[in-house]
């Protein structure tokens, strides 16, 4: 066992040293080198077999993550999303395959390749000041014309969706406004400030947890599963009656 | 069915056999049924009055997880079951009174058959051969004629006085005209919508999205027409790399409309108006969530699906002094939706 973690703890170092000594450094990374060397290991029995050795990735099946960050990496294994399970056009949300402590280590490791979004740290994700109503009018100009007004999803192009934003933390709201997951857009902080985004957080949190005061909410999809819902409990329920009154009896 | 059913409908009870119900036979059973409408009447009324009670007790804000429907309002959820099961319950007591207790003899009611007698449709065909003899509307031509032509020319007024219902103020354009032109201009900058700050080319990374207006938009005043520059203003910006880009909408001796792989395209869809900004960031397609239009925005805006008629406009920019985008003009081709004046 020490044996096979020094042999890995020398391919880790041999292979920073070679390869991405500058990019380390310019990533000005406060990960220990052992987080970076488990990563590393964790990447090259997980992810290897899809995204490449060096993580240069294989063009058709899986993107390179040179560059990808560490957001990314987090959001990604976080939500179950990476490894997948099945290659499909939608990559969904699962439980996630590895703990918190190793995925830190993977995204260490991603973060030391090329420089990218980094995970976002709690004061990025401190909402105790954000505007309830200005993330409302955010959302809406920017987020809800895919993950719909109530935050519920909605369907994109060719069996594509924007998935529903009730179980995702905001952690992970926050990394996939930054990193823009799958067919997700980038929304930088330039045009969407921290304060914005902690905005935003706030309303999406309120989303997840407000009451429904006129009753089930049936999914926030509108009039899709309301009408179908009065179809066929409504109308039913009619039809019983209709047969009840007309019933003979004895 | 023949001409010759003269027979009076028929209300004697038929050849059906009459079944006695057990209310009829049994004076218990018909007790029983007696009770069981009281029963829901007053039900219904102790419903109703509780429906006032939790008018008057519960708070508004008080919630309360039902299994199944999750957390709801309790005060919608009590007042709709009191208030929803009191009707119900006076409606089911009815039926059951009417069902069980009211007169359960069959009765017979033949339909009246639908279409007339033979003697009357016989003098209906008639009366139009005597008024067709008698008028001579057949043999004399020229009062034919000038009718048809008199009733021709009736419509006339409408279709003046409908059509003069509108009338443009003076000098104001006509509804092609102002969607020909929004309120982009040369230099001006391009502004986040909602917080309205200047966006600079780094703010946008590949891959990203922005909602963007322009920056005099604020300075449009309600009586000029604020509402619809604003209507008509909307752009977004997306980046991507520029080897991804296929085609832009620019004359192809001009410059490039992009600014380093950013494009600006209208957000008013080409089809009815929809404002749309569902970018799908990998494969380069906008897609209109009303009905399914699908933009290709690495090709000119170019329509891949749905049934938008047109691409959708790219607004050609740049970057200013100070290194803010800017549109380098207005829109070249109308934005928003097809209309009937446009080639």
């Amino acid at each position: 066992m020490l044996l096979l973690l020094g042999a890995l703890a020398i391919v880790g170092t041999i292979y920073a040293l070679v390869n991405t000594s500058t990019a380390a450094r310019a990533a000005g990374s406060v990960q220990s080198e052992t987080a970076v060397e488990e990563g590393r290991a964790l990447y090259l029995e997980g992810c290897a077999s899809c995204h490449g050795l060096n993580a240069e990735g294989y063009t058709g099946v899986a993107p390179s993550l040179i560059g990808a960050g560490a957001a990314s990496v987090h959001f990604q294994v976080a939500t179950g999303r990476m490894p997948m399970a099945v290659s499909q056009v939608q990559v969904e949300r699962k439980d996630p395959s590895y703990s918190e402590p190793q995925i830190t280590a993977l995204a260490a490791y991603i973060a030391t390749l090329g420089p990218g979004p980094a995970i976002p740290t709690a004061e990025q994700l401190d909402t105790t000041n954000a505007d309830l109503a200005v993330g409302g009018e955010l959302f809406r100009t920017n987020c809800a014309q895919c993950h719909n007004f109530a935050g519920s999803g909605a369907a994109l192009t060719e069996g594509k969706y924007a998935p529903s934003l009730m179980d995702a933390t905001p952690q992970e709201v926050y990394e996939a406004m930054l990193t823009g997951p799958q067919n997700m857009p980038v929304f930088g902080d330039g045009t969407l400030t921290v304060g914005e985004k902690q905005d935003i957080l706030n309303y999406v949190g309120h989303l997840q947890t407000q009451t429904q005061p006129g009753g089930a909410s049936l999914g926030s999809f509108g009039p899709v599963t309301e009408g179908a819902m009065i179809f066929t409990l409504g109308f039913g329920l009619l039809a019983a009656a209709a047969v009840w009154i007309g019933a003979k009896l004895r | 069915m023949s001409d010759s059913t003269e027979t009076q409908p028929d209300f004697a009870p038929a050849n059906i056999a009459h079944h006695p119900r057990r209310t009829d036979v049994d004076p218990k059973a018909a007790k029983r049924a007696e009770r069981q409408v009281a029963t829901m009447f007053v039900l219904a009324a102790l419903l109703v009055l509780a429906s006032v009670a939790a008018y008057v007790l519960i708070p508004v804000d008080a919630g309360v997880v039902v299994p199944l429907l999750g957390p709801i309002g309790a005060l919608n959820a009590a007042l709709g079951l009191s208030l929803g099961l009191g009707i119900l319950l006076i409606g089911l007591g009815a039926i059951q009174w009417a069902r069980k207790l009211m007169p359960g003899t069959e009765v017979v009611a033949m339909r009246h058959e639908m279409r007339s007698s033979g003697e009357a449709r016989a003098d209906a065909v008639e009366a139009f051969d005597r008024g067709l003899a008698d008028s001579g509307f057949a043999q004399r031509p020229l009062i034919r004629r000038t009718l048809i032509g008199a009733m021709l020319v009736l419509p006339l007024p409408l279709i003046v006085l409908l059509r003069d219902l509108y009338t443009a103020p003076e000098g104001a354009l006509s509804p092609a005209e102002q969607l020909e032109e929004t309120i982009w201009e040369p230099g001006v900058r391009i502004v986040t919508d909602v917080t309205g700050n200047p966006i600079k080319a780094e703010d946008v990374p590949v891959g990203g999205l922005v909602a963007a207006v322009p920056a005099n938009l604020h300075e449009v005043e309600e009586e000029d027409g604020n509402l619809n520059a604003r209507a008509k203003a909307p752009i977004i910006l997306v980046r991507m790399a520029p080897d991804e880009i296929v085609s832009q909408q620019a004359p192809p001796e001009g410059e490039a409309w992009d600014y380093e792989g950013i494009l600006a395209y209208s957000k008013i869809c080409t089809h009815v108006g929809c404002p749309i900004a569902l970018y799908e960031q990998r494969t380069h397609h906008l897609l209109c969530p009303c009905h399914q239009s699908t933009f290709d925005l690495a090709d000119s805006g170019n329509v891949v699906f749905g049934p938008a008629a047109r691409q959708m406009p790219q607004l050609p920019i740049t970057v200013d002094d100070e290194g803010y985008l800017v549109a380098v003009s207005d829109f070249q081709q109308p934005v928003g939706p097809s209309f009937w004046e446009r080639s």
